[in-house]
């Protein structure tokens, strides 16, 4: 019965053929936008694991969280470096790590901070070790994996976020990798981080401190100098919930301080992309129902034309469910076969956006990644599939095989 | 195959008049009357797609017309192959795999090597993988005469096999279901209101339109 559906099937190729894309467009639809925005919120949820609250220039939030968090966007401006200082002091909070930015090399950001912003993103050494004096960098995977350089490579920052390339460059000062870090899927990957001395020594701006590199000294240590150094943001995590009552409102306060938290602006950025996305999943929704209309539409014509061979099915011995099951094996065939490349599409989709856009693969899009919500959408469409030639051929079922062979005789 | 009192109305009208008949193994009969005469209604009770509504009808000692539909499904699969004025053939499907469907839901398997000597026998092995389409009307009268064989059935009912046909196909048909029904032991039941073919025949029901 199933070699009769595939007959029938190959018996209106062109037919076929139409229903299917039409079927595997709608499921391909849902699957790029299930993948997009699941990809997205996961990668936007993994970047930001781990930080609690971000502080500094007073700006708006989400660029902020953007600049300092994601790496996407421009900082809003620099902070004091005594704030680093006066958040450590802080009770509540567990950890306070000072970014510096503004330089990129080959469109990789530098960013000056300390050791414990890679422990904070769950990296780890692939090779060499972490940076400790300054002009030393320590390079992400993908940066390792694009730029092809390895432990003892020599590069010269450019100024600036995207270019790096064709603007001002700091040739005087080299830096020098001396570590790379394991893929984690997280922005880091496409970090270059160094000492914060090192962004200062590359702007000209004498560190407070020049001579004591250890990890073991304290902050406070610093606040003691007034000094023209700067950080671009501090990241902070908390100890204790009540950190996370009182911190934001009091930097708030501080005049040219502003805190953001990245779950609130995170979220509040895919509230408004959201509603774009709904608004295409919605028209993807209406596309696959289309497809299941267009099945259906196809299938009850079919099937007028085919009372007759049912009819005659019937004669020499098929039950009326083995008719039934083949009329259904049918509509699967089709929900199956575009189901299928539908799949098939909205991950092919998804790869070459990936490998086209840099911005999407940076956000970490990848065609690979299976959703489970991918199974919901393939359930659906199968369904669809038959209940579009479930009901034409209860339809005909119906019918008197002894009238209908005499009016088609 | 045993008819008693066997008739048949529509629509408040009599459509069909037999009574008692009887029709011994291997005895190939014709079904003879014109147009309206209750032809066609008789094969549909005979093969059990169509309830009488007066009297009863034996098939192989089993009394078609009193079984539940499943049950007639089944003994109309197994004792019973159709062959009808036209086409009756799945289109979809190559003359060879229309015959080996018939055998599959008939006895549930295929056996290949029947299935090449029965559309050897009808003439049609250069034509067992054409569309039924593409065959001439003659060529698709033969195939479905292999289709119903296929199954080996003990009855064979032809609903008007030649009237479509001309005077040599015609006999040549006739030829053909004679040979075939006895090489394989099956009983003939041909109903026609062809003239030409009556001679052939021993054994004849003549139907009358009912008044």
């Amino acid at each position: 019965m199933i070699r009769l559906s595939l007959a029938y099937l190959r018996d209106r190729a062109l037919n076929t053929a139409l229903n299917i894309i039409l079927l595997a467009l709608g499921v391909a639809s849902l699957v790029i936008l299930l993948l997009f925005s699941s990809q997205l919120e996961n990668r936007f949820d993994k970047d930001a694991a781990g930080i609690d609250m971000v502080v500094g220039a007073k700006g708006s939030p989400l660029q902020l969280i953007l600049s300092s968090v994601y790496h996407v966007d421009i900082p809003t401006g620099n902070v004091p470096l005594d704030t680093v200082a006066l958040l450590r002091r802080q009770m509540g909070v567990a950890q306070a790590i000072p970014l510096a930015l503004g330089d990129s090399f080959r469109t990789f950001r530098i960013v000056g901070t300390e050791p414990a912003y890679a422990d904070l993103m769950g990296a780890s050494l692939a090779g060499g070790r972490l940076f400790a004096a300054p002009m030393e960098a320590v390079i992400g995977a993908e940066v390792a994996a694009r730029t092809g350089a390895g432990l003892g490579q020599r590069f010269v920052g450019g100024h600036g976020m995207t270019g790096g390339d064709d603007g001002p460059r700091h040739e005087e000062q080299p830096f020098i990798v001396v570590g790379r870090l394991k893929p984690t899927g997280t922005v880091i990957d496409r970090l270059i981080l160094t000492r914060i001395e090192s962004v200062w020594a590359v702007h000209g701006i004498e560190a407070p401190h020049d001579e004591h590199d250890h990890e073991g000294e304290s902050a406070a240590d610093h606040e003691a100098h007034a000094s023209p150094a700067e950080v671009t943001a501090v990241l902070v995590r908390f100890g204790s919930p009540i950190a996370a009552v009182r911190l934001p409102g009091f930097i708030n306060r501080q005049t040219n301080l502003q805190s953001a938290v990245p779950a609130v602006e995170v979220s509040r950025l895919l509230a408004l992309v959201g509603v774009g996305l709904d608004a295409v999943r919605a028209f993807a929704v209406l596309l696959m129902l289309t497809a299941g209309l267009s099945i259906f539409v196809a299938l009850l014509t079919a099937l007028k034309e085919r009372e007759g061979d049912m009819a005659m099915l019937r004669v020499i011995g098929a039950s009326r469910p083995a008719i039934l099951g083949q009329v259904a094996s049918e509509g699967l065939i089709l929900a199956a076969a575009g189901t299928a490349l539908g799949l098939v599409l909205g991950h092919g989709v998804i790869g070459l956006a990936a490998a086209n856009f840099a911005q999407l693969q940076q956000m970490g899009l990848n065609a690979l990644a299976f959703h489970p919500g991918e199974a919901v959408i393939a359930a659906a469409a199968l369904a669809i599939g038959l209940f579009a030639a479930l009901i034409p051929a209860f339809r005909v079922l119906q019918s008197d095989i002894a009238d209908t062979l005499a009016n088609s005789r | 195959m045993e008819t008693r009192g066997l008739s048949h109305v529509r629509d408040g009208r009599t459509v069909m008049q037999i009574g008692d008949w009887q029709l011994q193994p291997r005895a190939h009969a014709l079904l003879l009357g014109p147009s309206g005469s209750g032809k066609t209604s008789f094969i549909n009770i005979a093969t059990g797609l169509l309830t009488p509504s007066h009297g009863s009808i034996q098939i192989a000692g089993q009394p078609m017309s009193a079984l539940p539909p499943a049950s007639r499904d089944a003994l109309r699969r197994q004792t019973i192959g159709l062959v009808f004025q036209t086409l009756r053939l799945i289109p979809a499907l190559s003359v060879s795999a229309n015959l080996a469907l018939a055998q599959q839901l008939a006895l549930g398997r295929v056996d290949a090597a029947e299935i090449d000597r029965l559309i050897a026998r009808v003439g049609l092995s250069h034509r067992a993988h054409a569309r039924p389409r593409q065959l001439s009307q003659g060529e698709g009268q033969r195939a479905a005469i292999a289709r119903a064989l296929a199954t080996r059935p003990r009855l064979l009912v032809a609903d008007e096999p030649t009237s479509a046909l001309d005077d040599a196909n015609a006999a040549a048909m006739i030829d053909l279901m004679f040979e075939t029904a006895d090489a394989t032991g099956a009983t003939l039941l041909v109903a026609t209101h062809d003239g030409r073919i009556a001679h052939r025949f021993a054994n004849r029901l003549n139907l009358v339109a009912p008044a």
